[in-house]
């Protein structure tokens, strides 16, 4: 007898728009039991060899198998088919983009609509959470060898996680007060709760993982220092560093980098300013320069520290935007405006120095640049000026060279990232890297992936103690 | 946490302290700074580095009582702790044999002034301090600069100690007198650096200035930090603090200082109000 086809998703249930841009909780709820079952019941299942989904995901979790399992009622089973290959699922269910991964390819897409596997693989570590559950771990007997892990992102709390694992004394240094990378200093409360990602560190902790806060590597212990008392170093140090552009006005005040008005709000808690001490700069209008997920990251606080008016200015047309989906749509239901085919061309301050209007020039699309999309050709004469109180740039990161300004041996590209072979192996004998220090900015599941495959790299390294002549440079 | 071993007030609003924190020790040099957070909800603050001793495991910090988070830390005691200390941070000053070495600094510029002149003179320079401070009541430091320095030039603004004048007006007296200087270094309020460097171009006296920008990290993350040198960006955070003097655009510096001046006056009353 032929399956029923359930075409339509399973909608999320979400805060209203008109209430959450007055709070920084998280917009999107989550299935319960009953809808989750639902929408994992549209699977049609399709054998694991073939699974489009599978192929997909960037770190190849098992789909079909873990939404079977839902439908089992099996949390730890699900749980524990997810965490083969992806250590902290309640963050990439909440963060993939997954309509340009495993969704983008799920069949049901020719018959409807597609999956809701982000939200189902939320769902699984949502409910293992709640009930304390985690995965079956087998650790390996201590093996008496011990490494380094510079950087507490989703890179390096998975390179950290699978070699404690594989019996290694691992600790993990990080610059700031906080763990967890982006995680913790970047991406929003209202998107990804905090309590998700320290939950998760404390569970690295109970498997043994060390973390030691405040050290900044490079000067508070040099690389070479690492080298001496550790067997082998991974580096996730991320691409931390914010763009500007250095146009006329840049640094008048009111002028931030998303990294710093994000900082400010999720680390800082600047939001609760003054119950907590750091400030930030409020007012009427916003305009924020990009339309990655970092600039509808800024917009969307932007709102909820109590601008009136957001707008996101971009370069090139909507089909562009490199956000995720799901931050566009919540973006637009929140009231961000969103203006095209316009690029900054400097700022207007009053006399005390604040910024009070962003030049503007109008763009058309070009030629398609290198990567392949068209390229914004500014039209002369046609400048114009948006009053604001504030200004974010979101225009992109770089990686942060602290650590290895003073390493000659380490060897980078030229947009600043490190090199590294498909072993993500450095060129220097013994370190590591992965995540956006070698991607330049990426995503959270490929900077975990790096993180897995890079603890399989140092494990062999240090049975071995093989290292090639030459870094043969892999490309990403 | 990081405990305050010691406390002395060496002004008004002007204390010095002694703090657990044997890794800052280990790797700090003249010129570098830490970060600083109070407890969970403090803002971080960038301090410099006055005194370290390895072998203690400590380092001493001098700092003015200018805002909220200063005051607070103020008020601890020996015994208290601070929950976040990161460092050191910065790029340490560059030190090396110029012949003789002047090092102008102003106010709480001192410490900072200070741990320079201490390693310039190790390294052999001959080292003229001028430091300089408001009145009588806020000279701070006066023995230990007379330890490192080969000559030391002291001033007040109000004349009520040594003699009256700003530190500029020390500099260019020794200058016109003839005064050798083949190297400066400075460090103090915005303004008096910015004074500075304008007389020593005219000397053409290579000159470095320490930048204090609002800083949030500290380790190169954000851009709060930033200032125009040579017309281009720079973090003072991670690509300084010092910064050739006779490139860096001070204007700019000293309007993005007091981007916060309203919202520092409601911690700081809310504070004085003893709202905690
Ligand atoms: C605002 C924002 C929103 C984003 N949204 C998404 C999203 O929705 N989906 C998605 O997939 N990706 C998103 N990304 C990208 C994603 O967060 C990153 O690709 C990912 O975090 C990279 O992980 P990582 O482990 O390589 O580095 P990071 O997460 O950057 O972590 C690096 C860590 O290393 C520390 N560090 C750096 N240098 C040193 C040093 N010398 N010593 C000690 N510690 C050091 C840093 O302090 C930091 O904590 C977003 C990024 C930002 C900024
Ligand atoms: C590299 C560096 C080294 C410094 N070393 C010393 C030192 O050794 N001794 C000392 O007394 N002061 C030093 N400062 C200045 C010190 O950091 C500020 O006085 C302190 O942050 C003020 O905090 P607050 O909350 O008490 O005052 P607030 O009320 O917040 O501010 C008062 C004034 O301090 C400045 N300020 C505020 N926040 C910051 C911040 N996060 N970073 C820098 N400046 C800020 C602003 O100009 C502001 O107008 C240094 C600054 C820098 C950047
Ligand atoms: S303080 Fe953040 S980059 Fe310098």
């Amino acid at each position: 007898m032929a399956r029923q086809i359930k075409k339509k998703r399973v909608p999320v249930p979400e805060q209203d728009p008109k209430e959450r841009i007055h709070n920084f909780n998280e917009v999107a709820l989550g299935y319960t039991w009953e809808l989750a079952t639902e929408e994992a019941s549209r699977c049609i299942q399709c054998p694991v060899n073939f699974a489009p989904c599978i192929k997909g995901c960037p770190v190849n979790v098992n789909i079909p198998g873990f939404i079977k399992k839902i439908l089992e009622k099996d949390v730890k089973g699900a749980l524990e088919i997810i965490h083969k290959t992806n250590a902290l699922p309640g963050i990439t269910g909440r963060v993939c983009p997954q309509e340009e991964q495993c969704e983008m390819n799920c069949v049901m897409g020719k018959l409807g609509d597609r999956i809701n596997i982000g939200k189902l693989e939320r769902f699984v570590a949502d409910e293992a959470r709640k009930m304390g559950i985690h995965p079956e771990v087998t650790m390996a007997p201590k093996n008496g060898k011990k490494v380094a892990i510079v950087g507490s992102g989703p890179a390096g709390l998975t390179a950290a996680a699978d070699l404690v694992k594989m019996g290694y004394d691992v600790t993990v240094f990080e610059a700031l007060h906080d763990l967890g990378g982006v995680l913790i200093y970047g991406i929003p409360e209202f998107r990804l709760p905090k309590d998700i990602v320290r939950y998760e560190v404390e569970y690295l902790k109970s498997i043994g993982v060390k973390f030691e806060k405040n050290v900044v590597i490079g000067k508070t212990y040099t690389l070479y220092e690492l080298l001496e008392d550790y067997d082998a170093v991974f580096l996730g140090t991320g691409a931390g560093t914010p763009k500007f552009l250095n146009l006329p006005g840049v640094n008048l005040k009111g002028i931030y980098s998303a990294n710093e008005f994000l900082t400010r709000i999720n680390l800082m808690k600047a939001y609760k300013f003054p119950e907590y001490d750091t400030p930030i700069k409020k007012g009427k209008r916003l305009a924020v320069i990009g339309a990655g997920n970092v600039a509808m990251d800024a917009a969307r606080s932007a709102l909820r520290v109590g601008y009136e008016e957001v707008y996101i200015l971009y370069r090139r047309t909507r089909e562009y935007m490199t956000a995720r989906e799901e931050e566009i749509a919540h973006a637009e239901e929140e009231g961000v405006k969103f203006m095209f085919l316009v690029s900054p061309v400097g700022f207007v301050g009053d006399a005390d120095g604040n910024v009070r209007v962003v030049r503007l020039i109008m763009n058309e699309l070009g030629e398609p640049d290198e990567s392949g999309r068209r390229k914004p050709v500014p039209i002369p004469g046609t400048e114009f000026g948006l009053e604001v109180d504030a200004v974010v740039f979101a225009i992109g990161q770089k990686p942060n060279k602290v650590l290895y300004q003073e390493v000659p041996e380490l060897k980078v590209t030229r947009w600043g990232t490190l090199v590294v072979d498909e072993k993500y192996r450095t060129t220097m004998r013994g370190v590591f890297a992965g995540g956006d220090a070698v991607r330049g900015e990426s995503t959270v599941v490929l900077a975990m992936g790096d993180g897995k495959k890079a603890a399989k790299a140092i494990d062999e390294y240090i049975k071995t103690g093989e290292w090639p002549e030459e870094i043969k440079p892999q490309s990403f | 946490m990081f405990e305050i071993l010691d406390k002395k007030i060496l002004a008004p609003n002007i204390k010095w302290i002694r703090v657990h924190a044997p890794l800052v020790a280990r790797s700090a040099h003249a010129g570098q700074f830490i970060v600083l957070r109070l407890h969970e909800r403090g803002e971080r603050i960038p301090l410099t580095l006055f005194k370290w001793s390895k072998e203690e495991g400590s380092i001493e910090l001098v700092f003015q009582e200018v805002g909220k988070t200063t005051y607070e830390l103020g008020s601890y005691d020996p015994g208290d702790k601070i929950m976040d200390i990161v460092g050191p941070l910065g790029k340490p000053t560059h030190i090396e044999n110029y012949g003789t070495a002047v090092i102008v600094s102003g106010g709480v510029g001192a410490p900072i002034g200070y741990a320079v002149t201490k390693a310039l003179k190790d390294a052999g320079n001959h080292v003229v301090s001028i430091i300089g401070f408001r009145s009588k009541q806020y000279v701070i430091l006066e023995d230990e600069f007379r330890k490192v320095s080969d000559e030391l030039l002291i001033t007040t603004d109000d004349g009520s100690y040594v003699r009256k004048g700003f530190t500029t007006d020390v500099l260019k007296e020794y200058l016109e007198k003839g005064g050798k200087a083949d190297y400066v270094f400075t460090v103090g309020p915005v303004i008096m650096m910015k004074l500075i460097a304008k007389i020593t171009k005219e000397y053409g006296i290579k000159t470095d200035a320490s930048l204090n920008p609002i800083m949030v990290d500290g380790t190169g993350m954000c851009g709060a930090c930033r200032v125009t040198v040579g017309g281009e960006i720079k973090f003072a955070c991670v690509d300084g603090p010092d910064f050739d003097a006779h490139q860096v655009d001070f204007d700019e510096l000293m309007s993005r200082l007091v981007e916060y001046r309203p919202e520092e006056k409601i911690a700081l009353d809310r504070y004085v109000k003893g709202v905690r």
